[in-house]
């Protein structure tokens, strides 16, 4: 018998696993403020990155305020393989990194494990 | 707190339960039994293991998973499960919660410590430039940091100095060591009027330069943006490892729930050894070691390659240069020195040249460099003329003192008549690898100028290791069939397609990408399209901004030797990553079924302890493996192989 509810407790948290990890969910998503002609937005690195996906602005200047949080080593860089930024982001500290809005886009960026993945939109 | 600390304050705390592990079956206990060993692991748990649960957890709300997780569940499964033992007073296994953190972050000081040697190469560059330059400001030599040093200004540098910015030298001659940014390792000679490059080392002499590019526009600066760019590239290999990485740990979650469910209910062990080997399985994992894998060698790879003087742009390029089977060669500039000098003229001379270097004064083409270098030895002036026409592909047409005249090759015959003599000559001449440019007046040809472009001294090794690999090369030419040939035989080039319209460059290199990969090597505005189209472009650094800018990769020193290192350095790089990738899907693949008691049958198990000892090397093996390629022979056909 207690072998049995075993199996059905087992048998429930493969499911939420399944469900919490791989079901569909909302993914916070921000559009960056513009004052002064400059874009700022800023990004909390914590079990991920939170807003996860970013919209900028073509053409203004722009600058994405990294500060982690997390203790994690897995998260201690953050990498835009498109624009060759690799940075580190020592814990606690505010880390700003300039981005080229040139060019309109979907772009990614990444912890240097390439666990974690954020957007980035241009447009 | 650091990981560093976190690691030293779990390691001398487990200490005490290892001597209890060893010295037990002699008969020493552990004074306090399992009270101290609570107190110790509960220490470790809070202190050196808290920040794995506080990672995970935050990543856990955002409905993601990563190594702290595992890492997380593993240790404190064993270590609750551990307490409630000791309630009801069954066998405890809290060392395996304590040596599992202390795995794991004695793993993570030295990943930590290798991907900072990984990275760090390129940044190293940057810290090579002068700190400060002397610079004439109001007729006055004075020191001025690099910063405030102004496009235009003149800059003294004396021997043994750095040469702070990229100019022009204005006065005085030196021997520079440039082989930080070319990894050419020869001093070359400057004069005035040749450029210097900003970091590079005078060595004996002292001058005066003047400023052309500072700050960002630097080579230097622009060598270190492009590498950047490439070290953090994305190789297409990855694809593979993104998509695994995404569902990896809350599938291992899985596998592990699953083993327990196997043991515990179907195969009726105790929750303890069931438990223990769920445990394992969480912990052997290592999605790290996956992630890990590309990104590593790939930064490792691309830094070395830049210090050879080959700047591989990104991952994309890395991995295509494994298919090539064929390597296109321009001729002009890349296999021949660029610099064509008139070696006959047949005709009146005089008469011949003169008209020859009246039309070509408004030409920018390399063939009218050398006409009118010519016609200056011999003192002779353009005259003016009128109607201008260039005919592309052919040649130039004008009128001179009211007659059309023309200077072209022999497309441009078929509207004029030349006679058999002459044909013959220019025959001759092209069988020479000399390229002949026919001279008329009215309708009639009047004569001949034979120009010759040698081949670079090292073309002929260049081709050889290249056809040592197993590679076909090939000439894609604009010149003449006979001239293309006879240099072709000079160098060991195996085919010639010659007669070639600029435009049609890119189109002769679609069709020979139908019958495999094709690297295009070329330098000029007219090789652009090629270099975009072919799957590997190699742009020469001598080369046009153009030319440099839609290749894939640049070989900074200017040798062809270089195309056969770089075929040698890619291909050795992206070897590394495969090899890494399968390292890393071995440890998993493997890991997990020994981990989860598959092979428990045949005695083949393993315990938390070494499963997180295990897990703690695969990324650190990976990384290893990765800064290794720094060290790693390149193995390259052509002498004095780096």
């Amino acid at each position: 018998m207690l072998k049995i509810i075993v199996l059905l407790i087992g048998l429930a948290l493969i499911s939420f696993i399944a469900w919490w990890f791989f079901g569909k969910h909302a993914v916070a998503t921000e559009t960056a403020n513009v004052t002064d002609d400059i874009q700022q937005i800023d990004i909390d690195v914590n079990g991920g990155y939170s807003p996860e996906s970013v919209v900028l602005k073509r053409g203004v200047p722009a600058v994405m305020n990294f500060t982690r949080r997390d203790p994690s080593s897995c998260l201690d860089r953050v990498v835009f393989p498109d624009f060759g930024i690799n940075r580190e982001l020592p814990k606690g500290e505010k880390q700003a990194i300039q981005i080229d809005t040139t060019k309109p886009g979907e772009f990614h960026w990444a912890c240097g494990m390439d666990m974690f993945h954020g957007k980035l939109i241009i447009k | 707190m650091s990981i560093m600390s976190r690691f030293w304050i779990s390691l001398i705390l487990s200490l005490p339960m290892l001597a209890e592990m060893i010295l037990h079956p002699f008969g020493w206990m552990l004074p306090g039994g399992e009270w101290t060993m609570l107190v110790l692991t509960t220490l470790i748990m809070a202190v050196s293991a808290g920040p794995f649960w506080q990672s995970a957890w935050a990543s856990f709300k955002k409905h993601h998973s990563n190594m702290d997780t595992l890492v997380a569940i593993g240790t404190a499964t064993a270590y609750f499960y551990s307490v409630y033992a000791m309630i009801t007073h069954q066998a405890v296994f809290f060392e395996s919660a304590a040596f599992v953190t202390t795995f794991v972050l004695l793993g993570q000081v030295f990943e930590e410590r290798m991907r900072h040697n990984a990275s760090n190469a390129v940044e190293k560059l940057v810290n090579l430039q002068a700190k400060e330059a002397e610079v004439l400001r109001n007729g006055e030599l004075v020191k001025v940091p690099l910063s405030e040093v102004a496009v235009g200004d003149l800059i003294r540098v004396k021997p043994g100095e750095k040469i702070a910015v990229d100019g022009v030298i204005t006065k005085g001659s030196s021997a520079v060591d440039e082989s930080m940014v070319t990894g050419e390792s020869m001093p070359v000679e400057k004069h005035a009027g040749d450029h210097v490059i900003g970091s590079t080392l005078n060595s004996n002499g002292t001058f005066m330069f003047k400023a052309e590019k500072v700050g960002d526009e630097t080579m230097l600066s622009q060598i270190v943006a492009l590498v950047k760019k490439a070290q953090n590239s994305h190789a297409p290999i990855q694809k593979l490892t993104d998509q695994v990485s995404n569902i990896f740990v809350p599938i291992v979650l899985i596998l592990s729930v699953l083993t327990f469910l196997v043991w515990y209910v179907f195969l009726g062990t105790s929750v303890a050894s069931a438990l223990i080997f769920a445990v394992s399985v969480v912990v052997i994992a290592c999605p790290c070691a996956l992630g890990l894998a590309t990104p590593t060698a790939l930064m490792v790879g691309t830094g070395r390659s830049a210090k050879m003087g080959i700047l591989i742009k990104n991952g994309e390029v890395l991995e295509a240069v494994n298919d090539v089977t064929t390597v296109v060669f321009d001729k002009t500039g890349t296999i021949t020195m660029g610099k064509p000098e008139v070696t006959d003229i047949v005709g009146n001379q005089a008469q011949v040249l003169s008209l020859a270097a009246s039309l070509e004064a408004n030409s920018e083409h390399p063939l009218a460099s050398a006409i009118l270098a010519q016609a200056k030895a011999k003192g002779i002036v353009p005259a003016p003329v009128a109607d201008f026409q260039a005919i592309e592909g052919q040649g130039v047409q004008a009128n001179v003192d009211g007659q059309l005249a023309f200077v072209g090759n022999d497309k441009l015959l078929v509207d004029y008549s030349i006679d058999e003599a002459l044909k013959k000559r220019a025959v001759n001449l092209q069988l020479a690898a000399k390229t002949v440019v026919f001279v008329g007046r009215g309708h009639q040809v009047i004569g001949l100028i034979a120009i010759q472009d040698a081949p670079k001294p090292t073309s002929k090794e260049a081709i050889a290791a290249l056809k040592a690999r197993g590679l076909k090369t090939v000439m894609l030419t604009g010149d003449n069939k006979r001239v293309a040939v006879a240099i072709a035989e000079q160098v060991g080039i195996d085919a010639v397609i010659a007669d070639v319209l600029p435009a049609d460059k890119a189109d002769h290199v679609a069709e020979l990408q139908k019958t495999g990969k094709v690297a295009f090597v070329g330098d000029g505005i007219n090789d652009a399209p090629a270099l975009t189209v072919a799957d590997v472009g190699i742009a020469m650094g001598s080369g046009t901004d153009i030319a440099i800018e839609s290749g894939g990769i640049v070989l900074v020193k200017n040798d062809l030797r270089d195309v056969d290192r770089a075929l040698a350095i890619s291909q050795k790089t992206f070897k590394r990553i495969k090899l890494n990738l399968f390292w890393a899907f071995v440890y998993n693949v493997l890991g997990i079924p020994v981990a989860a008691g598959i092979f428990y049958g045949i005695g083949l198990t393993l315990s938390p302890e070494l499963a997180g000892l295990a897990m703690a090397f695969s990324s650190l093996s990976v990384v290893t493996s990765s800064v290794l390629l720094n060290r790693a022979k390149i193995t390259s056909h052509v002498n004095e192989a780096v």
